[in-house]
C-alpha cells in the first residue's frame, strides 16, 4: 500500500485522463477492425461464389455487405486518425524520444492503409459499371492490404512490448538504431498472427450471427443460409488455429515479458509448481481470493511440465510492475479471451460435426442461439486481448524503457478531462448514429425480402435508376430450397 | 537525407492541401448552400463528387504525422504540445466532419440529414481553419523545442490569417473541382454556380494575402523573408501566375485545365513555404539537422515512401482515372434491393 501511494505522489494529473481517453477512443476504435480487416475478404468470398455460379443471391449478399462496408469503413478511417493525433496530444513524450526507433511500422501501415483505401472506394463504387470480373479482381488485394496495414500496427505495438533495435547514449537517448531488428522483435511474430486471425474470426462471427438472429426469427430461406454459412464457415476453420496461436502467443508473453505474464496468471512469487487461477482477485499480501484452483497447471501451460519456474510479480519492485487492480484485470481479460476461445472451439466441432454426419447445418435452434452470441462474444474477447497486453504491460509505455509517466503530455489535466468528455460524447453519438443506420439498412431490405416474397409478381421494390439488369429480388424465393445447395455450402 | 525526408513532408503536406483541400472546399460550399431546397442540388453533387474520393483524400494526413513522428520525432513532439488545443479541435473536426458525410449518404430523412449535413459542413469550415493556424504559429516561430501549450501559439495574426487563409484556399479548390465535376454530370446551371464561387474564393485568396503581406511583415519575419525572396519567391510568384491561369481558364469556359492549375497554385505554395523556412523546421530554432532521427530510420523512410509512391500511385492514378470517367458509382437502393420505410421522405 505504502508503495501505490509512491505511485500515485509520482503520477502527473494528466495522467489519468489522458490514460482514459487513450483507452476509450481504442477501444472503440478496435471494434471496427475486425470490418476493416476481414469484412473485404468474406464479401470476396461471396462475390466470387455469386460470379462463378451465376448466384444472384449470393451477388445480392455482397453487394449489400459492400454497402455496410462503405460506412463502416468511413467511421474506421476517422476513428484511426484519431488515434494517430492521439500519439501527439496524448504520449508527445513517447514519439519525441522513441519516433525514430519504432516509427517506421506506422510508415508501412500509411502505405497500405492508403492502398486499402484507394482500392476499397473502386471495389464499393465500381458495382455498377465495371465489367464484373475486373470488379472483382480488383478487389482482390484488398485483403492483402489488411494484412499489410496490421503488419505495420502490431509492428509498432510488439515493439512497445519488447523494445529492440537500438542502444542507448550517456543521456538516455536511443542511438545506433537498426530498424530490422525494431519491427521484427520477439514478440512480433505471436501478436501479429494471433492478431490478424482474431480479426478474420470476430468478422465471421458476427456477420453470421447476423443471419442465425434471422434465422431464429424465422427467416430459413437461401438467402440466410448463404449469409450464414460462408462467414461462420470462414471462422470455424479459423478457430482452433486460433486456439494454437493463443497459446504460443501466452508462452511467448511468459519468455519475453515475465512480469506481464505473472499478472495475466496472478503469480506473486517466483516458484516451481504454480498452480492456475480461472479468474480470482488478487490480494495486496499476494493471495488470490475467490476463483477456480487448479493446482501445477499455470506451471504445466508455461513449460509442459510441474517443475517449470514462473517469474512471479514480486521478481521486480513494486513501481515496476502492474498495480494489483491492474493485475486483476489483466488476469480477468485473459481469462475471459481463453474461455470464450474454449467455447468457440466447441461450436466449431459442433459445426464440423454436422457437416460431417448430415451434410447439413444443425437443425436445433440452440446451435443458432450459439452462433448469434458468438459474434458478440469474439467482440469481448478482442478488447480483452487488447486489455491483456495494454494493461499486463503497465507502467512501462516501452516496456522497461519509459514509464507512462513520462512519456505523457504537459498539457493541463483540465484540458484533458474536457477533452476526453467532448470525445465521448462525440463517440457515443457517432457510434449510435452509425449502428442506427446500419440497422435502418438491414430493415430496409428486410421490407424489400418479405415484400417480393409475399408478392413477386406484383410491385416490385421503388425503383430509383432506370439502370440495367438489376438481379431478380430472388432471396426469400428459394425458401425451401436449402437442400439443393448443401453439398458445396461449406466448401468456401 | 534529412533535408530529402523534410522535402518528402512538404510534398505530403503539399498533396493533403491539394487533396484534401478539395475536399474541405466542398465541405465549405455545402455548408453555404442554403437551405434544404434551393441547396439541394449542389448538395447532390458534392456529395455525388466526393463520395468515391474523400477516403483516399485524407489519408494523406496520416502520412503527414507519420512522416513527422519517424523522421523528425523532436519536431513532433514540440508541434503536439504547444500546439494541443488546435491540433485536438481539429482531430475532433476530422471525426465529425467523416461521420457527418459518411453517415448522411444512407440517410433518407430530411431531418437526418440535415443534422448530418450540418456536422459536415460546419467541421469543413473548422478543421482546415485550426491546421492553417497550426502552420501559421509555426511558420512564426512559436513553436520551440519545450513550448507548452498556450493561446498565443495559435491565437495569433500570422495563425489567424494562415487559417482564414487555408480555408479561402480550400474553397477556391473545391469550387474549381466542382465546376469540372458539374460539366462532367452535365449539371449546366451547376458549372456557373460554382464558377462563380471559385472567382469569388480567388479574389478572397487575394485580399487575404495582400492583407497577410504587412501585417505578417514582423509577426513572421524569417518566412516572410524566405517569402519574398530568392527561390520562395519564384514559386509565389509562379503560384500567383496558376492561380490567374486558373481564373482565365473560369472566365473562358475551360474547364478542361483549371483543375490543374488550381491545385499547382496551392502545391507551389506550400513548396514556397519549404523554401522559405529552410534549414528550419521550426523557425528559427530547431533545424532540419538537428531535429532529423537517426540515419538509419530515414533511410528506411525514404525506402518505404518510394515502396509507397510504386504502390499507391498506380492505385490512386486508377481511382482518379475510374472517376473521371464516371465508372464509380455509388450503389443504388435497387441493386442492394432496398425498400422505403415509413417516414422516409427523400
Amino acid at each position: 500500500m505504502l508503495s501505490t501511494a509512491a505511485i500515485l505522489a509520482n503520477t502527473p494529473a494528466q495522467l489519468l485522463p489522458a490514460r482514459e481517453q487513450m483507452a476509450f477512443t481504442l477501444a472503440m476504435h478496435i471494434l471496427l477492425v475486425p470490418f476493416g480487416v476481414a469484412l473485404p475478404l468474406i464479401t470476396l468470398v461471396m462475390h466470387h461464389r455469386g460470379l462463378r455460379r451465376g448466384d444472384a443471391v449470393a451477388l445480392l449478399l455482397a453487394r449489400r455487405w459492400s454497402a455496410v462496408m462503405a460506412v463502416q469503413f468511413a467511421i474506421g478511417i476517422i476513428t484511426g486518425t484519431v488515434l494517430s493525433f492521439e500519439f501527439g496530444l496524448l504520449w508527445p513524450g513517447m514519439m519525441g524520444r522513441w519516433g525514430d526507433v519504432f516509427g517506421l511500422g506506422f510508415g508501412v501501415e500509411a502505405w497500405a492503409f492508403f492502398l486499402e483505401a484507394v482500392l476499397i472506394a473502386i471495389y464499393l463504387y465500381g458495382w455498377r459499371r465495371l465489367k464484373p470480373w475486373t470488379h472483382f479482381w480488383l478487389g482482390v488485394p484488398l485483403p492483402l492490404a489488411a494484412l499489410m496495414g496490421a503488419f505495420g500496427i502490431i509492428a509498432a505495438n510488439s515493439w512497445m512490448n519488447t523494445p529492440r533495435g537500438f542502444s542507448l547514449d550517456a543521456n538516455g537517448n536511443p542511438i545506433n538504431v537498426n530498424v530490422q531488428q525494431a519491427i521484427f522483435t520477439p514478440m512480433f511474430g505471436p501478436e501479429y498472427w494471433h492478431f490478424v486471425v482474431a480479426m478474420f474470426m470476430t468478422a465471421g462471427y458476427v456477420v453470421a450471427g447476423v443471419y442465425a438472429v434471422g434465422w431464429l426469427r424465422g427467416r430459413r430461406d437461401r438467402y440466410h443460409r448463404l449469409g450464414f454459412t460462408v462467414p461462420f464457415t470462414v471462422a470455424t476453420i479459423l478457430t482452433p488455429i486460433q486456439f494454437m496461436l493463443g497459446d504460443s502467443a501466452a508462452r511467448a508473453v511468459f519468455h519475453k515479458q515475465p512480469v506481464k505474464f505473472a499478472a495475466m496468471e496472478l503469480v506473486w512469487d517466483t516458484d516451481t509448481h504454480v498452480p492456475e487461477y480461472m479468474f480470482g482477485r488478487l490480494n495486496s499480501d499476494g493471495t488470490v481470493s475467490g476463483g477456480l484452483k487448479i493446482p501445477q497447471l499455470d506451471s504445466i501451460l508455461a513449460g509442459f511440465k510441474p517443475s517449470t519456474q514462473v517469474t512471479g510479480l514480486t521478481s521486480v519492485p513494486a513501481d515496476d510492475r502492474p498495480t494489483i487492480v491492474q493485475a486483476t484485470i489483466a488476469h480477468w481479460a485473459f481469462d475471459i479471451m481463453v474461455t470464450v476461445g474454449s467455447l468457440l472451439i466447441l461450436l466449431a466441432l459442433w459445426y464440423a460435426w454436422s457437416w460431417w454426419r448430415h451434410r447439413d447445418l444443425p437443425r436445433t435452434r440452440w446451435f443458432f442461439r450459439s452462433a448469434a452470441v458468438a459474434g458478440a462474444a469474439c467482440l469481448v474477447t478482442v478488447e480483452c486481448g487488447w486489455i491483456t497486453t495494454e494493461v499486463g504491460r503497465q507502467p512501462w509505455i516501452v516496456y522497461n524503457r519509459m514509464r507512462v509517466s513520462e512519456a505523457v503530455t504537459d498539457t493541463r489535466a483540465s484540458s484533458l478531462w474536457t477533452m476526453l468528455g467532448i470525445v465521448i460524447v462525440v463517440y457515443i453519438a457517432v457510434f449510435g448514429a452509425f449502428l442506427a443506420v446500419v440497422l435502418k439498412m438491414r430493415t430496409r431490405w428486410r421490407i424489400a425480402d418479405e415484400g417480393s416474397a409475399a408478392a413477386r409478381a406484383a410491385l416490385p421494390p421503388e425503383t430509383d435508376t432506370p439502370y440495367g439488369p438489376r438481379s431478380e429480388p430472388e432471396p426469400a424465393g428459394a425458401a425451401s430450397g436449402g437442400g439443393s445447395d448443401s453439398g458445396s455450402g461449406g466448401a468456401s | 537525407m534529412a533535408e530529402l525526408i523534410a522535402w518528402v513532408l512538404v510534398v505530403v503536406i503539399a498533396a493533403y492541401a491539394c487533396a484534401g483541400g478539395t475536399d474541405y472546399g466542398a465541405g465549405f460550399w455545402d455548408l453555404v448552400a442554403g437551405g434544404a431546397e434551393r441547396g439541394k442540388r449542389p448538395r447532390g453533387l458534392i456529395d455525388h463528387a466526393m463520395a468515391p474520393v474523400w477516403e483516399a483524400n485524407n489519408v494523406w494526413l496520416i502520412f503527414v504525422l507519420i512522416v513527422m513522428w519517424t523522421g523528425f520525432p523532436t519536431m513532433f513532439q514540440a508541434v503536439f504540445s504547444a500546439m494541443w488545443l488546435p491540433l485536438a479541435l481539429a482531430a475532433v473536426g476530422l471525426v465529425l466532419r467523416g461521420a457527418g458525410f459518411a453517415l448522411r449518404k444512407p440517410s433518407r430523412r430530411l431531418a437526418q440529414r440535415r443534422i448530418y449535413g450540418a456536422m459536415f459542413a460546419v467541421s469543413s469550415l473548422l478543421t482546415p481553419f485550426f491546421l492553417g493556424a497550426v502552420l501559421g504559429g509555426i511558420a512564426s516561430g512559436r513553436v520551440k523545442v519545450g513550448t507548452t501549450a498556450s493561446a498565443d501559439a495559435w491565437a495569433n495574426p500570422t495563425s489567424i490569417l494562415a487559417g482564414l487563409l487555408a480555408i479561402a484556399a480550400t474553397a477556391f479548390l473545391g469550387a474549381v473541382f466542382l465546376c469540372s465535376d458539374a460539366r462532367r454530370f452535365g449539371a449546366r446551371d451547376l458549372v456557373d454556380y460554382f464558377r462563380l464561387r471559385a472567382l469569388l474564393a480567388f479574389a478572397g485568396v487575394v485580399v487575404l494575402a495582400l492583407i497577410a503581406l504587412p501585417v505578417t511583415h514582423n509577426d513572421a519575419r524569417y518566412v516572410w523573408d524566405g517569402l519574398t525572396g530568392g527561390a520562395g519567391l519564384l514559386l509565389v510568384i509562379l503560384a500567383a501566375v496558376c492561380g490567374l491561369a486558373t481564373v482565365l481558364l473560369l472566365l473562358r469556359r475551360s474547364h478542361g485545365w483549371s483543375r490543374y492549375t488550381s491545385v499547382a497554385s496551392v502545391a507551389l505554395v506550400v513548396g514556397a513555404w519549404g523554401f522559405a523556412q529552410r534549414p528550419y523546421v521550426l523557425p528559427t530554432s530547431l533545424t532540419v539537422t538537428q531535429a532529423a532521427g537517426a540515419s538509419h530510420t530515414l533511410r528506411w523512410l525514404m525506402i518505404v515512401t518510394v515502396i509507397a509512391i510504386i504502390l499507391v500511385g498506380p492505385a490512386l492514378v486508377l481511382l482518379y482515372r475510374l472517376d473521371t470517367q464516371g465508372e464509380l458509382e455509388e450503389l443504388t437502393d435497387a441493386e442492394t434491393v432496398a425498400a422505403r420505410t415509413p417516414g422516409d421522405n427523400l
